[in-house]
């Protein structure tokens, strides 16, 4: 029996690596300066699908949502071997917190309706907080197995998945669909195929179109290019709110319960050092100034 | 201009998820209990424990010994081992029928697999992984909201920390870290109440099945610790030790050594921290009588911030530190827990 996949991606910036160059005097970060890349546990998700498509067969589609520039991570997804990519764009998107993303990724996933298992990520690494999978998986009625480490069985409409914890392991069964959130420590994701990057070399969205028509100036128009792109199979759809049928209350800012009050930048002061006086009060100040610092 | 929203006193309680294993209360559960009173009281509310499982009726007194005015109970034997959906189910209803004001989970796997299922449902706000909660006001869209809880969290990698509020939607939910809230001490006076539940399963909730399950004891986690305190040969011998254990227990963080501590049987070879050990990016590195030896800050100085306490002030450690005591590190430590007890949260 095949399985159809819906794997849910994001492209990042790589908060992991930042260097002097990203962070500014007054500490707080140049996301500019940035690489964005694939968020790794994704790509964790995402070879999890290949390998039930390889072993099943099915197909594996790969969902994001984000600015324009995210359709650098639905390209990486089709050079690593998935069959079909769309890219979730609007304005109408932007400020959206975990409960209004999870809702617009809902909205898209049941238009792409034909599916059996959903994956995405633990966490991403810009914010760390491990929610957009469970609220997906609340959102489309489906159970939701987090911090998957391996597909042990899949037969039928029912699957067998290990879980893995920092400090203990799980054995579950469940009934498809249902929604996976996948750990780093589940495989090795596959680099991308030099075959499929050569195969693939034209994808783009309509919302790229503009900067290929100056690299292409013979297609003179957008439409004859998104002919040209369409016909080989190298158009990544990109999907707005209206395409989802998203209700607009539901996104955004006015879809997001939860609001910024403020963000204070930590300030790496290397270099910079402060003599504690080897006291009682010395030592009292140095730990009313990290308790008021966040720091302990 | 005041919210429009009016409350009684009861719409302000502050709900506690009570996180248990086989019968034992996880740690992060009991510092909430403590932080979920110190809200409650700036509310003058309730603190109310969600106890969720099979036959552990007998831990709703340890609730309230730690804080809880009242436990809701919920005893049923589909919910002795966790689950997401049965508990989400039950922790849904109970918030549905009673509108507490905030709601409070551990930072746990557990935790962090139940708080955005129930958050979603509800369309309730929720903020992962903080590590501090206060009351506060906050004004957006031409209304002032007073009262609000102010969910503090690193950010972007922990190169930020943001204050996040939910202004509208109530319970106001957030996970926080193990560790970063003071456990209070039990207080065996303490009287609650108890309820029990009256739970409603769907089919679709037990659509899951747990065919087996293996939890081990911790281990040391210093790769993921934030706060890390780390003794060297300057701490002398291993009863010397015994105040770098105190001060990691007291301050949540890990013990660590330098690898000469290491090979002189001081700390295990685990919590070697260096070149040859392992590589630690804490928010904070107490480094205790370490001299700070190159291959020894390769594996520690991209701590967000370093404290170093050696006699010697010409030590190589001072000169990455952003904090630098020179002192006996015997006198130093007792002082530092002293402080820490009078000042923390």
């Amino acid at each position: 029996m095949a399985y159809n996949c819906v794997v849910l991606v994001k492209q990042v910036p790589d908060t992991a690596n930042i260097s002097g160059k990203a962070m500014r005097d007054d500490g707080t970060v140049n996301r500019a300066a940035l690489p964005a890349i694939f968020n790794p546990e994704d790509l964790n998700a995402l070879e999890m699908a290949l390998q039930v498509r390889e072993q099943h067969g099915g197909r594996v589609t790969v969902l994001t949502m984000g600015p324009p520039r995210a359709a650098e991570v639905l390209r990486e997804a089709l050079y690593r071997g998935a069959d079909g990519v769309i890219l979730l764009s609007d304005r109408r998107f932007a400020g959206s917190d975990t409960l209004a993303t999870s809702y617009a990724l809902k909205c898209a996933i049941e238009r792409i309706d034909d599916y059996d298992l959903v994956f995405c990520g633990r966490q991403a690494i810009d914010g760390d907080t491990a929610q957009v999978g469970p609220q997906v998986a609340e959102k489309l009625g489906l159970p939701q197995i987090t911090y998957a480490e391996a597909i042990q069985s899949l037969q039928g409409d029912e699957i067998i998945v290990q879980r893995a914890f920092p400090l203990g392991k799980e054995m579950v069964k469940c009934s498809l669909p249902c929604l996976l959130s996948v750990v780093g420590s589940a495989n090795r994701p596959r680099p991308p195929s030099a075959h499929k990057a050569i195969a693939f070399k034209l994808a783009a969205t309509p919302l790229e179109y503009p900067a290929l028509l100056e690299r292409w100036p013979e297609f003179e128009t957008e439409a004859a290019l998104d002919c040209y792109l369409a016909e080989r199979n190298q158009k990544i759809p990109v999907w707005s709110a209206a395409d989802i049928g998203a209700a607009e209350e539901n996104l955004g800012l006015a879809g997001s319960p939860t609001k910024v009050l403020k963000i204070d930048y930590v300030v790496l002061e290397s270099g910079e050092s402060k003599q504690v006086p080897a006291s009682p009060e010395g030592v009292s100040a140095l730990i009313q100034e990290l308790v008021e610092d966040y720091i302990l | 201009m005041r919210s429009g929203r009016r409350m009684n006193k009861s719409s302000r309680d502050v709900y506690v998820f009570i996180e248990q294993e086989a019968g034992k209360i996880s740690a992060v559960s009991l510092e909430l209990l403590s932080k979920g009173r110190e809200l409650a009281e700036e509310l003058g509310s309730r603190v109310c424990a969600l106890l969720l499982g099979h036959r552990i009726a007998d831990l709703a007194e340890e609730v309230i010994r730690y804080g809880a005015d009242a436990v809701l109970l919920a005893d049923h034997p589909e919910l002795a081992l966790y689950r997401t959906l049965p508990y989400a189910r039950v922790a849904i209803d109970l918030v549905r029928q009673r509108q507490p004001y905030i709601f409070l989970l551990g930072a746990t796997p557990l935790g962090r697999d139940l708080a955005p299922r129930i958050a979603s449902a509800l369309r309730a706000g929720l903020t992962a992984d903080c590590t501090a909660l206060q009351i506060g006001d906050f004004g957006y869209g031409g209304k002032a909201y007073t009262d609000l809880l102010y969910q503090i969290r690193p950010a972007f990698g922990g190169n930020v920390i943001a204050t996040i509020v939910n202004p509208q939607m109530h319970p106001q939910m957030a996970t926080v870290r193990e560790g970063v809230m003071r456990m209070g001490e039990p207080d065996s006076t303490r009287r609650g109440q108890v309820e029990r539940i009256e739970i409603h399963f769907d089919e679709g909730d037990l659509t899951l099945q747990v065919l087996e399950r293996k939890v081990w004891p911790p281990r040391c986690n210093l790769k993921g610790a934030s706060i890390i305190v780390a003794g060297g040969m300057g701490v002398g011998s291993r009863e010397g030790f015994r105040v770098i254990h105190d001060l990691a227990q007291v301050l949540g963080g890990e013990v660590a050594g330098s690898r000469a501590a290491v090979d002189a049987g001081l700390v295990s070879s685990e919590r070697q921290v260096g070149q040859t050990g392992v590589t630690v990016r804490p928010r904070l590195y107490i480094a205790c009588g370490i001299s700070g030896a190159v291959q020894h800050r390769a594996g520690m100085d991209q701590a967000s911030k370093i404290v170093a306490i050696n006699t010697d002030p010409s030590a190589p450690i001072f000169q990455i530190a952003h904090y630098r005591i020179v002192g006996d590190l015997h006198e130093v430590i007792p002082w530092m827990i002293r402080a820490y007890r009078e000042n923390a949260k």
